[in-house]
């Protein structure tokens, strides 16, 4: 249980790290091990939130909107989940560690320009305002459709995986819907939560949620958000980022193989 | 319409702000509830060491919110901290709700819709199974 929590404080943190930090290192079924990670995602989501709000980017509107496919899908995802067995969860979590890993590493995109608002964001008022070098620019959201259908594939990863998906959210509103990255990043952030609440919901009642593991876990995470944020924001070198795309890489490889050979 | 999209931008941020208020108070009373329960739970019998390989499952009552709330009630350790575990999961869902009640004092019907879709496919995430 100390060494759980200790696991969580070095600062890795996220449900891709700590997912497979349970299940291989501490031998933990994969099921309790998703479990424990969804409930430390929602507490660091919602510790979070707090600061992101504070700079005014997170768009409440697009977030709520695309909240109904990712809950939609969370529930979809953890019905898969607490009743696959723990061989398949395995092999998917080592894919999705492997192509996160790419995913993040790769450079961030230059910011898109303005572009006529699509007529269905407009009616779902799908837009807003960021400040961009001290002016307030204006956004809209585009291919709401494919957006949508995006967000209920990442909720569903969520749910039957225990992990934020964050970047499965910000690839559909970022890419998909052309909505700005900083705003993207932040609105994710803030439907993480939500995300991970709706299949929460779904472990907790089918007795996936193991207050003994989820403990330690929680508290590791919300110590070291509270603790480390601010440092881990600060240390957003490049050197840094490829670092943790080959550790994760790593563990989706080992998680793969853990899975193929049954050992978990 | 540049005026509109203003105002409306004045009121988002008001809100968020709330939210955020929010989300942190709400994460914060959760970590005291599972420390204290996780507290209680290492003095009452941190000395046993537990199998974590071998799952049968939590104990029947920590599953149900019923059962969650009497074993708290009664002081229990570890269903202290599964209402932690409760209290944080229902932050963001408080917040949905939340959310719906600022977008109707802003008249903004069609969004007042949208949260009450999401808040109750959370509580019924949550509830039916």
């Amino acid at each position: 249980m100390v060494a759980g929590f200790l696991g969580a404080m070095t600062g890795l943190g996220g449900g891709v790290v700590i997912v497979p930090l349970l299940a291989l290192a501490f031998k933990i079924d994969i099921h309790y091990a998703i479990g424990a990670s969804l409930i430390s995602v929602i507490a660091t989501s919602s510790g979070s939130a707090a600061a992101y709000v504070k700079e005014g980017f997170s768009n409440i509107r697009i977030g709520m909107f695309l909240e109904i496919a990712t809950t939609l899908g969370a529930m979809l995802g953890a019905y898969l989940a607490t009743s696959a067995p723990t061989k398949i969860i395995a092999i998917i979590f080592g894919v999705v560690l492997i192509v996160s890993a790419t995913v993040s590493s790769r450079k961030r995109p230059p910011e898109t320009k303005a572009l006529p608002s699509d007529p269905l964001a407009v009616r779902l008022r799908l837009d807003g305002m960021y400040p961009i070098d001290g002016e307030m620019q204006v956004y809209s959201a585009r291919r709401i459709p494919l957006g949508f259908g995006l967000m209920f594939g990442a909720g569903t990863l969520s749910g039957l995986l225990g992990i934020g998906s964050g970047a499965v959210k910000v690839l559909a509103m970022d890419e998909a819907m052309t909505i700005p990255f900083k705003v993207s990043t932040t609105t994710s952030n803030f439907m993480i939560g939500v995300t991970a609440a709706a299949s929460a919901g779904v472990y907790l009642s089918r007795g996936y949620i193991n207050p003994v593991i989820a403990m330690p876990v929680t508290l590791g995470v919300l110590a070291g958000s509270l603790l480390g944020a601010k440092s881990l924001v600060k240390a957003k070198a490049q050197a840094v980022r490829i670092v943790f795309a080959v550790v994760i890489a790593a563990l989706g490889v080992e998680m793969i193989y853990s899975g193929v050979t049954g050992r978990l | 319409m540049a005026h509109a999209k203003l105002t409306r931008s004045a009121q988002d941020t008001r809100l968020d702000r709330q939210i955020g208020l929010l989300l942190r108070t709400g994460t914060l009373v959760s970590a005291a509830v599972i420390l204290l329960g996780g507290v209680l739970f290492l003095v009452s019998q941190g000395h046993l060491v537990p199998e974590y390989h071998v799952f049968e499952g939590v104990p029947d009552h920590l599953d149900s919110l019923r059962g969650i709330l009497s074993g708290a009630f009664h002081f229990q350790p570890i269903a202290i901290v599964q209402f932690g575990i409760l209290l944080l999961i229902a932050t963001p869902i408080a917040r949905v709700l939340f959310a719906a009640i600022g977008f109707a004092v802003e008249r903004n019907y069609l969004y007042v819709a949208i949260s009450s879709i999401v808040f109750t496919i959370l509580l019924y995430s949550l509830i039916r199974h």
